[in-house]
């Protein structure tokens, strides 16, 4: 007991009263400056009526389920798996290479990333209108095809290195029988390699779904317009709460941010259940 | 556990005495000492980075010659400032943090718009309570006219010193409009004739954005400022009625203002609506009107101070005094602005507090004074010439410049000020929705209609007039 102690008041201080103390906010009015800052007033679930009824934050939660399912699921997920199988039997120097250039596109900050992507959609002078000739303004016209694309660029590698390590956990003796048995490459996939890093896939799905839910990075490219389009909901939160300085409302939505998080989470771990069992 | 306290609690408890003898020492101990006054001044400017010519006059004339100045009468002074240049969001969040601590620094430099947010929510407070009566005997006062004053004031009382203001107007590329056939001392008289030069421009010059009037919620408060509010006073409303309290809601006159927004960029393409909807419009706008890829904009003379300024620009305009005309805002017809005028503006400015918490009012006072007298602004504007606060000052230094006497003479009479109310950021959000809307294509009447609304949402229904 006394060794953990220490932790304890840790996380008591650092992660339990901040938790409590933005769930108490978001039943206030409070306010950086003006009235409400002087004397914030008790508004009981005032706050979170107004934001379930907000037509932006329903626009919001659309745009980040598309994300989420668009980005973090079928893009950085597939294209990281398929990444990873295919390089399974490359020599290691040309997959290292491979490797190294997509783990760039994880490492490099958000700021540097997002300039350029933003010099490469530019409609004026970006790179990708050179290349195909036109003069389209991705960011306007496609303005959330655009950072569903950048999400799954920025993003593939962390799935490709988990897919990686799990396809290497499988005992190359499997796939070599199943060869020999006759099957194609979609059977040994669907009956031997899936079922067998099942675990993994869903660990994976969870931490890079959380993870693009919370995704703040397309706030530096699009700012969440044009016209709310790519408003996602952790975009949403910050152009309420410090827009407008209103804690007491953003503190509100952080917490429905929260409970979707936690239930998201809990959906994951349940399935990761199942599969004990 | 018990081991644990055993083992070290003595060590703990003599520790912790001696950090609560630290911490007490500054107030208990050493200020009861003959030290030096020691003041602090907050200000968003940064030497080499944002506001480099405010930085550069804090450091480099304000503290030197008040400290001289102090020694002189036998004060032992010194003043610190330590520069930054963030967002003035960022700027703002941190005094308000400062200063709902009961710290922060001594002078404060804010924008006249938080002034009223900032005394509602008690932190900052009149002059006079912080100082005392002498402050309204200062010699300044009398320079700075009564509309700039209230840049600086709530609800009547004085807060803080104002330190300049500025103004609104038209600018047009002369050479676009002499290819166009328009005359290169135009001066509109009503909206109709505004749209007159668009169209003109537009069927002349295809490759030229006519007209820049700004659109976006990514512009922010200069979707608000130069767009929407100048406007509007031009149809004779105002956004926030002082005497009833009510603020503006659907009403004709904003139905107006969002008809030229839709004209403009819907129904006869003179503006481009896609620069409305870019994340760097107003940038953009900026480096186009620069080029001469716009030929009407309008903007604040920090265009021309900042942005078009052969030197030091942004996008610096080597011959701007040929390229670029200028003229007055008219309103919708001859008469129909607010009082009864023909031409409209709006007005902000930043100005100077101080901190309540101050530990040396006195001083403080005479600092913030200083920095407000002839020869400290006349040393500010060397470097850039500027609208100041001091008619004294703007009467030496302005004949030189021919677009900043025209703000000073010809604007800033007939100007308008936001109102200084806390809610006011919020209502500018859904005036630059609003335009958004109408400028990207939906109807005015969805765009005044989901107006109402959530202005009724935001300030409630008692506080929105419906009616003109």
């Amino acid at each position: 007991m006394a060794f953990v102690t220490p932790a304890f008041v840790l996380i008591g201080i650092f992660l339990i009263f901040p938790a409590l103390w933005t769930i108490y906010l978001g039943l206030t009015n409070y306010r950086l400056t003006g009235l409400e800052a002087a004397q914030p007033q008790f508004v009981g679930l005032d706050n979170y009526v107004e934001v379930l009824t907000d037509p932006r934050f329903h626009n919001s939660l659309w745009v980040t389920v598309i994300f989420v399912i668009g980005s973090a699921i079928f893009g950085q997920a597939v294209l990281g798996f398929l990444l990873a199988w295919a390089m399974r039997d490359w020599q290691s120097r040309m997959r290292r290479v491979v490797e190294s250039l997509v783990i760039v596109a994880w490492i490099i900050p958000s700021s540097v990333v997002a300039f350029l992507w933003i010099a490469f959609l530019d409609g004026r002078s970006g790179t990708l209108n050179a290349m195909i000739g036109s003069e389209v303004e991705w960011l306007i016209s496609q303005p959330l095809l655009s950072i569903i694309v950048f999400n799954i660029w920025r993003g593939a590698a962390f799935s490709m290195l988990l897919f990686g390590a799990a396809l290497s956990s499988l005992p190359p003796s499997y796939l070599e029988t199943s060869r020999l048995a006759g099957a194609s490459t979609w059977q040994q996939l669907r009956d031997i390699v899936l079922p067998s890093i099942r675990g993994h896939i869903l660990t994976t799905l969870l931490l890079i779904s959380l993870w693009t839910f919370n995704d703040f990075t397309p706030y530096l490219i699009t700012g969440g317009g044009p016209r709310n389009m790519t408003e996602l909901l952790p975009i949403y939160v910050f152009r309420e709460a410090l827009g407008t300085f209103q804690f007491g409302y953003g503190s509100a939505i952080s917490t429905i941010l929260l409970a979707i998080n936690l239930a998201v989470a809990l959906v994951y771990l349940r399935l990761l259940r199942d599969r004990a069992a | 556990m018990a081991s644990l306290f055993d083992r070290t609690g003595r060590g703990t408890i003599t520790v912790a005495g001696a950090l609560a003898l630290a911490l007490a020492a500054p107030s208990g101990v050493f200020a009861q000492e003959d030290g030096p006054v020691e003041l602090s001044i907050a200000a968003n400017a940064i030497e080499g980075g944002k506001n480099e010519a405010e930085a550069l006059w804090i450091q480099d004339y304000v503290i030197p010659t008040f400290e001289q100045m102090m020694a002189d009468e036998g004060r032992d002074v010194s003043v610190s400032f330590e520069g930054r240049g963030v967002d003035d969001e960022d700027f703002k969040a941190q005094l308000a943090l400062d200063l709902g601590a009961g710290s922060g620094d001594d002078v404060i430099a804010i924008d006249g718009i938080w002034v009223g947010e900032f005394a509602q929510a008690g932190f900052i407070a009149p002059l006079e309570e912080v100082v005392g009566p002498e402050v309204a005997e200062w010699e300044g006062w009398e320079q700075i006219p009564e509309a700039v004053q209230r840049l600086a004031s709530f609800e009547g009382a004085r807060y803080g010193v104002p330190a300049g203001t500025d103004g609104r107007i038209i600018y047009f590329r002369k050479d676009l409009f002499e290819q166009a056939g328009l005359p290169t001392d135009w001066q509109p008289t009503s909206w109709a004739e505004v749209l007159d030069a668009a169209r003109q421009l537009k069927e002349a010059l295809p490759d030229v954005t006519p007209l820049q009037v700004n659109a976006g919620v990514s512009m922010g408060e200069a979707t608000t400022m130069q767009g929407v509010l100048p406007l509007l006073v031009g149809t004779g409303a105002r956004i926030y009625d002082e005497e009833s309290g009510l603020w503006l809601g659907d009403t004709p006159e904003l139905r107006e203002v969002l008809q030229f927004y839709a004209d403009v960029y819907q129904n006869e393409e003179l503006g481009d609506a896609e620069m409305q909807l870019r994340q760097d419009g107003r940038d953009r706008s900026f480096q186009d009107f620069g080029e001469g890829r716009i030929a009407m904009l309008i903007e604040g003379d920090y265009l021309w101070r900042g942005v078009i300024a052969p030197e030091t620009g942004i996008v610096p305009i080597e011959d701007r005094e040929d390229l670029v005309g200028w003229a007055k805002i008219p309103a919708v017809e001859p008469g129909r602005g607010i009082e009864g005028q023909d031409f409209v503006s709006m007005s902000g400015g930043g100005g100077r507090v101080l901190n309540p918490n101050t530990e040396h009012p006195e001083e403080a006072w005479a600092l913030l004074s200083f920095m407000n007298s002839q020869d400290a602004v006349l040393e500010f504007v060397a470097g850039q010439t500027r609208i100041t606060q001091r008619q004294d000052v703007n009467d030496e230094t302005l004949a030189d410049d021919p677009l900043l006497s025209f703000v000073s003479e010809e604007v800033l009479p007939i100007t308008a000020y936001r109102p200084g109310l806390a809610v006011y950021p919020q209502v500018s959000q859904l005036l630059q929705t609003a335009v958004e809307d109408a400028a990207a294509g939906d109807s005015v009447e969805e765009a005044a209609q989901s107006y109402q609304s959530e202005l009724e949402d935001l300030v409630g229904a008692d506080n929105v007039a419906t009616d003109g």
